[in-house]
């Protein structure tokens, strides 16, 4: 008896789950024509961008996101870090409507997404700038530091170890003299930027670094960790850690990044931010995109801790 | 002649301290799970509430609540065990009750034993190759839930064959004598008795799911998605969506300036659905065990 | 006598055949996912691991650079190093507190103490592994720097240590089954010849339920080994040879974690991946198979 009642409960379960997955599927489906009544122009069908990417700009992203589905709730914008490298499989596996990424695609890559996508070059929007900051503890006398020292930190074969050697006698709170690095994983766009302009396009990080899975987590780790040194988007910088001041070769003025450094580069360390789209847009995700870039979507990105693109 | 000597002296005190030192060693564990639970649910209550259950996320995560996430992580549950609960207690009512001992049940006890034991990373990877890539479903709710269906698979199967084997033979070999073929004796005898020590099985599972975080990364959990508050059919098998677990790792690597007790709110939440879970499978245990007729 | 058995309607006949030609399927399912998983992983794996490469260089070199531009290595020693120091760290602190637990609920204490501290412990066995990586982050972290002095609280005692605390429940209950398992009759004659319970348990006891106990600490080992979540956020995630306790390692199955969103699907990273995957799947089917043979070997004697 319990067993007929039991599997009677199961096969109910089981046709109601059929059903409104498949009612799920048939409202996704854009309505014919000539179905039930004719819905209003301009209207009811609902559009997913999926946009995948940059760990770096995922806070961003979700702002606009949100913003934009005040403007626009026709189009449902579903935001995914993992970094920048995620977003660009994504879009080369077609999984990703738009790609974030902190750096610019690579040839290879853009080869593969053509590949991917019948031919069709990606297309590049440029939404913003980041400047990359370099991150101490709260507590460490420096002030600044050139971009030679930090190569010497970061690269595989970099003789600098220890805080001693860029002039630091002693950190209160650290045990012992060593720098410890601390670095992102390499699927991240900010690794890779930071490869290429500090540590050098033809070497590689020294092994050992702290490799965070997100800016965020950089920034924590640096915040509690006194003998630490770590590199994040500015965006990220919080009341717990000390940014320094970097200057590209020994005896040039070191200067602090902020909107006006980074957009006129003399900050050394900036780099602009992408999106990416396979072929040409949609309609709706071009409009997207094309909200990103009038005043209301870059005053989000100011907001954010980025630099928004030079007005016109 | 049974006085005390120095000889049984030392054995008494050696006793005490073996008690002594044994007692301790477990109370290591209960001591820091207790205070960890304590310091946990401490910082989350600034904003534990209703609210925080039935809104999304909204401000980039750092304001609203959680509502996308736990609808998530009850779908993928719920959907895994309709999935390996079935398949589950059939096996193990194949191996108890229908196959000999042969080299063939050696084998499936020995793939059970690794299935249980396989890395959840590693179900990851299979359910991405396997689902969301050879079988085209795409990173999905369903492919997720397959992939965690198979992860609780040995479980299932292990407490039911448990369950089946405690049912005594006297009562499969009175329904033999009656004249009823090996399934009337299974679906009338057999699992009626068994089901609290399976109902038991499968609860246990539902803690396990909604815990796991690698099989649904990449396989269909998202950062964020926006979907209808306080509707609980808002996603459909073919979506992606967020859960509890994955918006834990994501709250504490990746979002900045979030409240501190967000990812405290969320773990204690989990914590919680877990433990009330695990508490209704004692439950139902203990009620179906005083309700036995033998 | 004619056949005076009643005549059994056909749509009965047919739908238990049906239903034992389903029990049947599902009975070997487990076989066919187990294959399925190594098949499937493997497929991945495959094109790269017959097809470029150096094997030698993959399992001892510590040098992991699968996106350098300039030179591209896959070694992985480091992070099998690192797997193994963090699951050999915390084996070292949960076998003595899960045998010491699994003996105090068997051998030393009361009833009611028994019923809670079992409670207890399968509240430990249930929380998530994302919240013990948490709790590592935000817990252990800080209690580690102040504790210890350590510089950096993400390393491998803070990954021991979560993995221990995770490991235990599994190693207590087994250790206590296998304890049980000793018949009585063993006790009975201990403490016929004057024995205390501490010489029973340490002389009699413990040499009996010894392969129990080893399949018990197998376990452990293969839950460890194969954690993810958790030493993926507690262990600094540093491709590092650790020098001391509390320097930052990586694991196996942190790298894949962390990595393979990023692989494009086909590059030899995305195979890396997968190849790392089939390693793991390897070492774990050896240590749960041994793991089994010992229980099997128990329960045959009894």
């Amino acid at each position: 008896m319990r067993t007929k009642l039991i599997s009677t409960l199961l096969i109910g379960i089981a046709s109601i789950g059929i059903a409104f997955v498949s009612c799920k599927k048939k409202e996704e489906a854009p309505a014919p024509g000539s179905a039930a009544p004719p819905p209003p122009p301009a209207a009811a069908k609902k559009e997913t961008v999926q946009n995948i990417g940059s760990d770096t700009m995922v806070n961003l992203a979700q702002a606009w996101a949100e913003e934009y589905a005040k403007i626009d709730p026709n189009v449902s914008v579903e935001v995914s870090g993992g970094g920048s490298g995620v977003g660009i499989a994504a879009l080369i596996n077609g999984t990703a409507d738009v790609a974030n990424a902190s750096r610019k695609l690579e040839p290879e890559e853009v080869e593969k997404a053509k590949a991917a996508h019948g031919g069709k070059e990606p297309q590049e929007f440029m939404v913003g700038y980041d400047g990359l900051a370099i991150y101490v503890h709260k507590a460490n006398p420096l002030e600044e530091i050139t971009m030679e020292d930090l190569g010497e930190i970061y690269r595989e074969g970099g003789k600098t170890e220890k805080w001693a050697q860029v002039g630091v006698k002693s950190i209160p709170g650290a045990k012992d003299g060593n720098i410890i690095r601390v670095s992102r994983q390499n699927n991240s766009g900010t690794y890779h930027y930071f490869r290429e302009t500090v540590v050098g396009k033809k070497s590689d990080f020294k092994s050992g670094s702290m490799d965070m899975n997100g800016s965020k987590e950089v920034v924590e780790l640096v915040a509690k960790t006194p003998g630490a040194i770590g590199y994040a988007g500015l965006g990220y910088a919080t009341g717990e850690v000390k940014i320094l001041k970097v200057s590209k070769k020994k005896g040039e003025p070191a200067i602090k990044p902020a909107n006006a450094t980074v957009l006129d580069k003399t900050y050394p360390i900036s780099r602009p931010m992408f999106m990416y789209t396979p072929g040409e847009p949609s309609p709706g995700v071009k409009k997207y995109l094309e909200w990103i870039m009038t005043d209301a979507g870059q005053k989000i990105v100011e907001q954010s801790g980025y630099v928004p693109l030079a007005k016109k | 002649m049974f006085g005390e000597t120095p000889h049984t002296r030392r054995r008494k005190l050696t006793e005490r301290v073996a008690q002594v030192v044994f007692g301790l060693m477990a109370l290591a564990l209960v001591v820091p799970l207790l205070t960890i639970l304590f310091h946990l649910v401490k910082e989350a209550l600034p904003l534990l509430s209703w609210e925080f259950l039935t809104t999304n996320p909204a401000g980039g995560m750092r304001r609203g609540g959680i509502w996308s996430a736990l609808l998530g992580t009850i779908y993928l549950v719920v959907v895994s065990l309709a999935i390996s609960a079935p398949i589950g207690v059939l096996a193990a009512v194949y191996l108890n009750e229908y196959a000999k001992e042969s080299w063939l049940t050696r084998i499936i006890n020995l793939a059970v034993v690794n299935l249980a034991g396989v890395p959840s990373i590693v179900h990851a990877l299979f359910g991405l190759g396997a689902f969301v890539l050879f079988a085209h479903i795409g990173r999905s709710i369903l492919a997720a839930s397959l992939t965690l269906a198979i992860m609780t698979l040995p479980v299932i199967i292990a407490s039911t064959k448990e369950a089946l084997s405690a049912v005594p033979l006297s009562f499969r070999e009175a329904c033999w004598n009656v004249g009823a073929t090996r399934w009337q004796t299974i679906r009338r005898i057999v699992l009626p008795n068994s089901v609290s020590g399976i109902l038991t099985g499968v609860i246990l599972q539902v803690s396990r799911t909604a815990g796991e975080t690698a099989p649904i990364m990449f396989t269909g959990a998202v950062f964020f998605k926006k979907i209808g508050e306080g509707n609980p059919f808002a996603y459909g098998l073919l979506d992606q969506c967020m859960a509890l677990s994955m918006h834990l790792y994501t709250v504490t690597t990746q979002v900045t300036e979030a409240p501190r007790a967000l990812p405290y709110a969320i773990a204690v939440v989990l914590l919680g659905t877990v433990l009330l879970v695990n508490a209704l499978s004692i439950g139902v245990r203990v009620y179906l065990r005083s309700r036995k007729k033998w | 006598m004619a056949d005076a058995r009643p005549k059994r309607r056909t749509w009965e006949v047919v739908s238990e055949r049906l239903i034992e030609f389903a029990i049947r399927v599902c009975g070997i399912s487990a076989v066919l996912f187990v294959f399925g998983i190594f098949f499937f992983v493997f497929r991945e794996g495959a094109p790269f691991l017959f097809g470029g490469l150096n094997l030698g260089q993959f399992l001892f070199s510590t040098e992991w650079y699968p996106t350098s531009h300039s030179n591209v290595r896959y070694g992985v020693g480091a992070l099998i190093v690192g797997t193994f120091s963090v699951t050999a760290l915390a084996m070292a602190i949960a076998v003595p507190f899960g045998l010491g637990a699994a003996i105090f609920v068997s051998e030393f204490c009361g009833k009611r103490t028994r019923e809670s501290l079992k409670i207890i412990i399968e509240l430990l066995a249930a929380i998530p592994s994302v919240v013990w990586g948490f709790i590592g982050i935000s817990v252990m972290n800080p209690l580690i720097q102040d504790v210890f002095h350590a510089p950096v609280g993400l390393n491998v005692l803070n990954g021991a240590i979560l993995l221990a605390l995770m490991s235990v429940p599994i190693m207590v209950s087994i250790g206590e089954d296998a304890l049980k398992a000793v018949p009585d009759t063993y006790r009975e004659a201990a403490l016929a010849l004057g024995a205390t319970r501490w010489q029973t348990v340490y002389r009699v006891l413990l040499p009996a339920a010894k392969s129990g106990l080893l399949a018990a600490v197998l376990l452990g080992v293969g839950r460890a080994v194969g954690e993810t979540m958790a030493v993926l956020m507690a262990t600094g995630h540093a491709v590092n040879i650790p020098k001391s306790l509390f320097d930052p390692v990586r694991t196996l199955t942190a790298t894949i974690a962390a990595e393979l969103g990023e692989a494009s699907v086909g590059s030899d990273h995305y195979r890396v991946l997968f190849i790392i995957g089939i390693l793991l799947f390897t070492i774990t089917f050896i240590v749960n198979l041994s793991a089994d043979l010992v229980v099997r070997g128990i329960r045959r004697r009894n």
